[in-house]
């Protein structure tokens, strides 16, 4: 699947407002899907959507990062910025798929995780840390799916899982090329540049192992992609059921384990 | 108000004669300002006081430093030193940058690591590295963390862990990221077999170590007045326009906020962390015990 296109074009394409956001998988994806929300803590984190849903008439917990489309939706959703409510709400629904042995699909798109006061006054660290230990060790299936941006450790905190995914033009990264560019360089037009550099692309992190699959964007938003999004997490989920959950887990700690091993 | 406190309790100890190097100061010497109470320090009286200040602030201090005054004589022996950082993405200068921090602080890579005793309690002990790139985290920083913590799980010994950090190395990419991941998961095993994890937060520890192992310890302390903070205050200060509080990401703060236990200055860690460790029972909690019910 090499393309012609630039890392900064395909930063640009992950970042469009006209790409299907974590809502329209969900509604496209999976069948009655019920909202739930809230930490149990503190708040509920609009830039984080989740509850439970069908998927092709099975029972799952399918979390998503939303940045909506318009300016109101975006306003809404923190553009798809979670504060640490939004981890803990995220954590608490893993923990009840857990319980309830349904398998947990995540959706991920963000810029990162949100950049304020009041997330660090609420441990937006912590909640990220508490993420990844926790989801290292849950014992039900996890498939996380990078549908736009796939921004640092607010990313991750939702990407610990035993499959991820990206979509062909969506990105991963420990830092945007433009954050990226300012520290090295000074100076944030550089941040093409700094797109190459990164190795940002879905390709590229798949020739490092970070991710197993790409999925092809041809016909993105149509019914038949969303079909096709929808048989790859069926297909998957039925590979899962004939494993006992001790070896996907042991599987899950070294798909990790090996990444930058020496 | 824990910060005040610690300023006082540190000229006490000026005042009793503890700290005789106050003495030894002549005006020949090399100083140093304290960005606290704007004396020139002699460095002689900041080696003498594991570069602290008789005002409470604590200076900036290297893993070999912080090693020899935490552990006992002799008892730290280091694992893992071969391992380093590779430039697998070939990103832009970053071989130099990998050589030029080599010479700033002599270390290979931004943490140290091995086992060690600290007031008699053997231990598993991390170190990270303010002067190799600002302890910043690339995979060789999180395999001989996840190392570590591999190696505590098997053997049944405690980890002790200061963290010092800018974040993730950006000059590796994803793989960098990746580490928060794979150091979470050996910090998680650790703790599922009933073993015992201190860590230290010095200044500064933020990004993605404060959003993995720093903030994953059953007990977290920090030194007066390091900052601990997932986003950098520039950031903040930028995205959302507000002028921010005075001690925000401060250890103060995160005491105040919940998210460390005690704030200890330099003097008091190593009996501390000796005791911490000796209420844990080496570490262990193997229920092998149950002697009554």
């Amino acid at each position: 699947m090499a393309t012609a296109k630039k890392p900064y074009d395909i930063v640009k394409m992950a970042r469009a407002n006209a790409r299907p956001t974590g809502l329209d998988y969900i509604n496209n994806v999976f069948e009655d899907f019920f909202e739930l929300h809230g930490d149990r803590r503190f708040a509920d984190d609009e830039a984080i959507v989740g509850g439970i849903a069908k998927l092709n008439g099975r029972p799952v917990t399918v979390i998503a990062i939303e940045k909506g489309h318009n300016s109101k939706e975006r306003m809404e959703h923190n553009f798809g910025a979670p504060n640490p409510e939004g981890y803990r709400k995220a954590l608490r629904l893993m923990k009840q798929a857990e319980k309830f042995k349904r398998p947990v699909i995540c959706l991920v798109d963000t810029s990162g995780a949100f950049c304020g006061i009041g997330a660090e006054e609420r441990g937006q660290g912590q909640a990220i840390a508490e993420n990844l230990m926790e989801m290292m060790v849950l014992k039900t299936p996890i498939i996380s799916i990078l549908i736009g941006e796939g921004g640092s450790g607010g990313a991750l905190a939702l990407a610990v899982a035993d499959r991820v995914w990206m979509l062909e033009n969506s990105i991963y990264s420990v830092i945007s090329p433009e954050g990226c560019a300012s520290i090295l360089w000074k100076d944030a037009a550089k941040a093409e540049e700094a797109a190459n550099s990164l190795k940002l692309t879905a390709q590229d992190a798949l020739e490092l192992k970070v991710i197993e699959r790409i999925i092809p964007e041809a016909g993105i938003g149509t019914d038949a992609f969303f079909k096709r999004v929808q048989r790859l997490i069926d297909k998957q989920l039925a590979v899962f059921d004939k494993h006992p959950i001790d070896k996907i887990l042991d599987k899950r700690y070294n798909r990790f384990r090996k990444l930058g091993a020496q | 108000m824990p910060f005040i406190q610690f300023i006082h309790k540190a000229k006490n100890e000026l005042e009793e004669g503890g700290r005789q190097s106050a003495m030894i100061a002549d005006e020949n010497e090399p100083t140093k300002p304290c960005p606290n109470c704007r004396r020139q320090v002699a460095l002689s009286e900041l080696w003498a006081n594991n570069n602290t200040c008789g005002c409470g602030h604590h200076f900036r201090m290297n893993a070999r430093q912080r090693m020899k005054f935490i552990t006992d004589e002799g008892s730290f022996n280091e694992m893992w030193q071969e391992i380093v950082a590779k430039d697998i993405l070939k990103f832009p200068g970053y071989v130099k940058k990998l050589e030029s921090a080599n010479n700033a602080c002599d270390e290979k890579e931004a943490v140290i690591c091995g086992t060690a005793k600290i007031g008699g309690e053997e231990c598993a002990l991390f170190i990270m590295e303010p002067y190799f790139m600002m302890g910043s985290m690339g995979c060789a920083v999180g395999e001989k963390i996840t190392r570590l913590f591999e190696y505590a799980t098997e053997n049944r010994l405690p980890v002790v862990g200061y963290t010092v950090s800018g974040g993730a190395r950006m000059q590796e990419g994803i793989l960098s990221l990746m580490q928060m991941a794979k150091t979470s998961g050996a910090v998680k095993r650790h703790s599922e077999a009933g073993l015992f994890y201190l860590t230290i937060l010095t200044d500064p520890t933020t990004g993605g170590v404060m959003a993995s192992f720093a903030m994953e310890g059953d007990i977290i302390l920090a030194e007066p007045g390091a900052t601990a903070g997932f986003a950098g205050a520039r950031v903040i200060e930028q995205t959302t326009r507000k002028k921010l509080p005075q001690d925000f990401q401060k250890a103060e703060f995160l005491l105040d906020k919940g998210f460390a236990d005690a704030i200890v200055p330099r003097f008091k860690q190593k009996e501390t962390v000796a005791y911490l460790l000796k209420m844990h029972n080496g570490g262990s909690t193997d229920g092998n015990s149950e002697e009554t019910l």
